[in-house]
């Protein structure tokens, strides 16, 4: 088997377009022979990191000085091209700048300082790498002669992130500066956007060197295929338009390739439904009405049920991620899979695919449409009805809902939900990671692309509030609410500090059932109710520690609390008036409240329960 | 399992083989042999790598290769279409009674020595890995001292380089 190499595109500089919303498509930068104007400027490594950040067109920096990475923050304090938010937290940086980049699909840039600094920032690169967030990480380095030598706040930041980023540089060389950053945001932002780690050694900041722009990106190994093939798209097209139980089966390569438009009008044309995994919520409006809703373990029946049951998934910037697929050898067991992404390593690697299409989506699904319409134009439109049939009656008798808790007292699902209905699908909406994600993803409309962020691939528990702190900053005009947990907004809440000193108006709902909810449900399920280290004393009856009222007060917040179903819609609406200060709404809820419905880990998507020990009963002859 | 020789073409840049290498470990996949060295190009170092993986396996090993941004090219060469070498060295007991025996199996494989003491010489070999399987099997009963042995080299059978096009790439791009 061999290898073929991809094609390689004409060499293009790098211009503020890449961070722009031309990024990941064909550059159309001007060749280095058309009248660009040329900087050179003698400076230091530092001034040279600073003004490769001004050209390479990024606005916002979110970070934390520190010894190694000193000298670079000297020349930022001048820049006026370039804002530095303070961060309390190297994570929160990170996770600031991931919700950035999340929220308007710009890069977002952190910086951090050597040793603990940038260990610290492992967790967001990881956490991008896996949800394949375009991010810059910037770190300080020890002085060139001393790396190696343990010396102090010495790390190997480019070893230990090796496996969790897209591409990292070590730079002792001042002069390389320039070309690193042009070609770390390069790769940050084309192809399956990723994190990129630069590592820049003190000794590089301190040198005197010359400053160029624009740079030549010169990657000979990096050459992403954007353009699909025509033979495969005419297959998939066939394929759709004469099968009798297709799903387009949406995943977060759809809204990173910016092709929610595209995926509307190939979705009306196909008349086929549609499932948005996790990290698709919002890339088909939910009010559409071939939107089955969100697959998975805590998916909707007939969402899960279609895939069970289809005989073609076309997935389209998805990777058959376990928590969709449950147990892969019973997953869409009928169905022929024409599978598209950028990135063709996703390809083939847990399910086996009878269409590859390297591509991306944005062009993917631009070239199907008119190939879909030829089909349809020679055959006739598909006869979906009988599908359409089956599928409705899932949607009738499985719809999403809750029972109200038997405590007495408030239902999560119903806060989460009015909250949404509240605010409505103009606003941006940052979970974190556990029940509270989950109901956020069922019970919230999301009707545009990037209204709904949160940690998909790596469930970092503190996702919410430094992202959503980035959200805001990347669109200051949106209201952005973190859907939180107790136990997530206890891991990243310093954060509140940065949002209320720099006038970053977040909210923050704090889902407060008083424990870690997720794993508790587990225990509830699968370790006979023995609550093994899952209490965290914060709801109602506990010694309320720490008391999330006073904590927002603590940190020049708002702080609101709620208990009881009658004042929720008037302190969402509280919460909704204040707009000059971070607020943060203390919802004490049921603790017994659980996630359905649910596939259990390793189990097949068969085996869906609606709610506990109700399965739907499948039809005999499938 | 089956065993396959792959052959990467990288960047000359340091760090690749760490990167390289850490992908094999971090996606469970087996390296058998591997050996690096420079090409007839500055800017390219070439990768030989031996793994043990099904099919479907080593495509996405070689994918995930590929997104490496520092490797250029990977070809898998086929046993039959390629020429596969391993250097050996071997330290083997054979003092006055032995010697002669010693030297005939050295004869037989075509090996050299390459350094004699009374009591032990150093033999050197080159060959496929099954070459040099019998000829430590046939040495073993002499007593064996020491060994040490490189990664699996290969190149591709005929006059057609693999090198060509990916130095154009390099080139190019530079």
């Amino acid at each position: 088997m061999v290898q073929g190499p991809h094609p390689a595109p004409p060499r293009t500089p790098v211009s503020p377009a890449v961070v722009g919303s031309a990024a990941r498509h064909a550059p159309s930068v001007p060749s280095p022979s058309d009248d660009v104007a040329r900087t050179v400027e003698q400076v230091t490594g530092a001034q040279s990191i600073v003004r490769s950040l001004e050209e390479v067109g990024a606005e916002v920096v979110f970070g934390i000085p520190g010894g190694a990475i000193l000298p670079t923050y000297d020349p930022l304090m001048d820049s006026t091209r370039l804002r530095h938010i303070l961060v309390r937290h190297e994570q929160g940086g990170g996770h600031a700048a991931t919700g950035y980049a999340a929220a308007t699909g710009r890069v977002g840039v952190c910086m951090a300082t050597s040793g603990p600094g940038a260990t610290n920032l492992v967790t967001p690169i990881a956490d991008a790498n896996m949800d394949s967030v375009p991010l810059v990480a910037i770190t300080g380095q020890v002085g060139a002669s001393l790396i190696g030598t343990d010396a102090f706040q010495e790390a190997d930041i480019v070893g230990i992130t090796l496996p969790v980023t897209k591409h990292n540089y070590l730079v002792t060389d001042a002069d390389d500066i320039p070309r690193v950053i042009a070609e770390a945001f390069h790769v940050a932002a084309t192809g399956r956007p990723g994190p990129v780690l630069v590592d820049i050694a003190k000794s590089a900041m301190q040198a005197q060197t010359t400053f160029e722009w624009p740079q030549d990106v010169a990657l000979p190994g990096y050459h992403p295929v954007t353009k699909p093939h025509a033979k495969q798209i005419r297959e998939a097209a066939r394929l759709l338009a004469t099968s009798r139980r297709p799903v387009l089966y949406v995943g977060g390569g759809v809204i990173r390739a910016r092709a929610a438009a595209q995926l509307r009008a190939l979705t009306d044309a196909s008349g086929a439904p549609v499932v948005t995994t996790l990290m698709a919520r919002g890339a088909l409006p939910d009010t559409h009405p071939q939107h089955l809703g969100m697959p998975g373990m805590h998916g909707t029946v007939a969402a899960v049920a279609a895939l069970q049951k289809a005989d073609l998934v076309v997935a389209l910037g998805a990777r058959f991620d376990d928590r969709v697929t449950g147990r892969l050898a019973s997953f869409a067991p009928h169905a022929t899979v024409v599978h598209a992404d950028i990135d063709p390593a996703e390809i083939g690697k847990n399910k086996a695919v009878d269409v590859p299409i390297v591509g991306d989506l944005r062009e993917v699904l631009a070239d199907l449409l008119p190939e879909l319409e030829r089909e349809h134009a020679h055959h006739g439109k598909p006869d979906l009805e009988a599908w359409w049939r089956q599928l409705d009656a899932w949607r009738e008798t499985f719809p999403l809902g809750y029972d109200e808790p038997t405590d007495g007292h408030l239902a999560p699902q119903h806060v989460i939900q009015r909250i949404g209905e509240l605010t409505g699908p103009e606003a941006t909406y940052v979970a974190g990671v556990g029940q509270h994600q989950m109901w956020a993803a069922q019970f919230i409309k999301y009707e545009r692309p990037n209204s709904w962020l949160n940690s998909g691939g790596l469930g970092t528990m503190g996702y919410a509030v430094p992202a959503a702190m980035g959200a805001k900053v990347g669109e200051p005009d949106r209201t952005v609410w973190a859907i939180d947990g107790d136990g997530c907004f206890q891991m990243t809440n310093q954060e509140l500090a940065t949002c209320a000193i720099n006038d970053i108006p977040i909210k923050v709902a704090v889902v407060n059932n008083s424990s870690l909810g997720m794993v508790r449900q587990w225990q509830t399920l699968f370790y006979e109710s023995r609550y093994s280290n899952t209490d965290l004393h914060t709801g109602h009856g506990t010694v309320h520690i720490p008391d999330f009222v006073k904590l927002a007060d603590a940190y020049g917040c708002v702080g609101l609390r709620c208990e009881t179903k009658a004042d929720v819609d008037a302190t969402i609406k509280r919460a909704l008036e204040i707009d000059d200060q971070p607020v943060v709404v203390d919802f004490t809820v049921s603790r017994d409240a659980m996630v359905w419905p649910m596939v259990a880990a390793g189990v097949s998507n068969d085996d869906i329960q609606y709610a506990r020990g109700i399965s739907p009963a499948w039809d005999r002859e499938d | 399992m089956s065993r396959h020789t792959l052959s990467v073409l990288v960047e000359n840049k340091p760090g690749v083989l760490t990167r390289v290498a850490g992908l094999f470990a971090r996606r469970a996949f087996n390296i058998h042999s591997l050996a690096v060295g420079p090409t007839e190009h500055d800017e390219i170092s070439r990768i030989t790598v031996v793994v043990d993986v099904e099919e479907l396996p080593l495509e996405q090993v070689t994918k995930q290769l590929n997104k490496l941004i520092n490797v250029i090219k990977i070809v898998e060469l086929e046993d039959a279409a390629s020429v596969q070498r391993e250097l050996l060295l071997v330290k083997v007991k054979a003092d006055g009674t032995q010697r002669t025996s010693v030297l005939e199996v050295v004869q037989l494989f075509r090996a050299h020595v390459v350094d004699v003491v009374p009591d032990t010489v150093v033999v050197e070999a080159t060959g496929s890995p099954g070459k040099l399987d019998a000829l430590l099997a046939a040495l073993e009963p002499f007593g064996i001292r020491e060994i040490v042995q490189s990664g699996t080299v290969a190149i591709g059978r005929g006059s057609r380089s693999i090198t060509d096009r990916a130095l154009e790439r390099v080139s190019r791009s530079a």
